[in-house]
């Protein structure tokens, strides 16, 4: 009963919602006016646009899916590292075929 | 013969301690989103290959419009956040309260599903729809599926507003209020990839 509670009570508070909404606004707006002033151009501004895209799901996970916040949802947390696992190998491993495919092929 | 008793022991227990049945729906919802989220992986990943192949059509930079997909992105951010007081108020009982924040989500939800609609217009009757080249094609299938995806979202929403408005908040429902708030904020992840992957480096 009391991990129930406690999963209840990990839900957010208006706070904490608050706090996620205005965190994920601002991590929206950052790359927004990077890329729509041009003020960082080339491969720079890709890195920069995919690590506020990494904070941003970070804010997600944490502040409106309460991913990790209690004992009782240590399995969400174990099926969600499972899926990180498999997505690095799924994206990494296809862009890496499909770039040496390309390279090889000498189409250009 | 140690082994068959101790897992005839664990069966009993199991049996015998009641079902938390709110809290198993919510991890089999988890688990199906886990899967969606590498269905969209792969859907990332064939537009990432394709996304060079532009068959002399129009390249990822001539067809986005940056003002309207920053207006899509509030739209959904906004409409998670209204999400999250639909969840206060359930935890508080306030059934009127729940009722006016869905309302709220459902509109903005609306909003950002009607600006992706006239955008893909726009593109379609421009003569760069799917079939124009590979890298349309994986656009409108990637970004058409989280769009189909929210569509389905708010149709889900339609009927719990009305389940709550006739049965009120009872464990069953409440449920439900936390299954879908998953699967909402959940698509605002994978839309914070669509936006920085998609348009952001596609413009940039």
């Amino acid at each position: 009963m009391s991990g129930r509670h406690t999963a209840d009570q990990g839900e957010g508070t208006l706070r904490s919602y608050g706090i996620g909404f205005a965190l994920s606004l601002v991590l929206t707006a950052v790359p927004f006016a990077l890329v729509m002033s041009s003020a960082v151009s080339g491969p720079a501004i890709v890195v920069i646009i995919a690590v506020f895209a990494i904070a941003q799901i970070g804010v997600h996970l944490v502040f409106f899916l309460h991913l990790g916040r209690a004992s009782s949802e240590r399995w969400n947390v174990v099926v969600f590292a499972y899926t990180v696992v498999v997505l690095a190998i799924l994206v990494g491993a296809s862009l890496w075929i499909m770039y040496h495919l390309g390279s090889n092929m000498m189409t250009h | 013969m140690a082994t068959e008793t101790t897992s005839t022991t664990l069966l009993r227990q199991t049996h015998d301690s009641p079902p938390d049945t709110a809290s198993t729906r919510l991890f089999g919802f988890w688990v199906y989103l886990m899967s969606d989220c590498i269905l969209f992986a792969s859907l990332f990943v064939s537009f990432a290959v394709l996304r060079g192949n532009s068959a002399g059509g129009p390249t990822a930079r001539q067809i986005v419009t940056l003002p309207v997909v920053l207006a899509e992105t509030v739209c959904l951010l906004s409409s998670s956040f209204a999400y999250g007081l639909v969840t206060l108020a359930m935890r508080r009982g306030a059934l009127r309260q729940v009722v006016t924040w869905l309302a709220l989500t459902f509109l903005l939800g609306a909003s950002f599903v009607a600006l992706e609609a006239s955008e893909f217009r726009r593109l379609i009757l421009d003569g760069n729809g799917p079939a124009r080249s590979a890298f349309l094609s994986s656009f409108f299938t990637l970004v058409g599926t989280h769009g189909l995806h929210v569509s389905c979202g708010l149709l889900w929403m339609i009927v719990l507003t009305a389940q709550v408005a006739r049965k009120g908040l009872g464990s069953r429902v409440r449920t439900r209020i936390r299954t879908l708030g998953l699967f909402w904020h959940f698509l605002d992840v994978v839309w914070i990839c669509v936006f920085s992957f998609v348009y952001l480096a596609g413009a940039a």
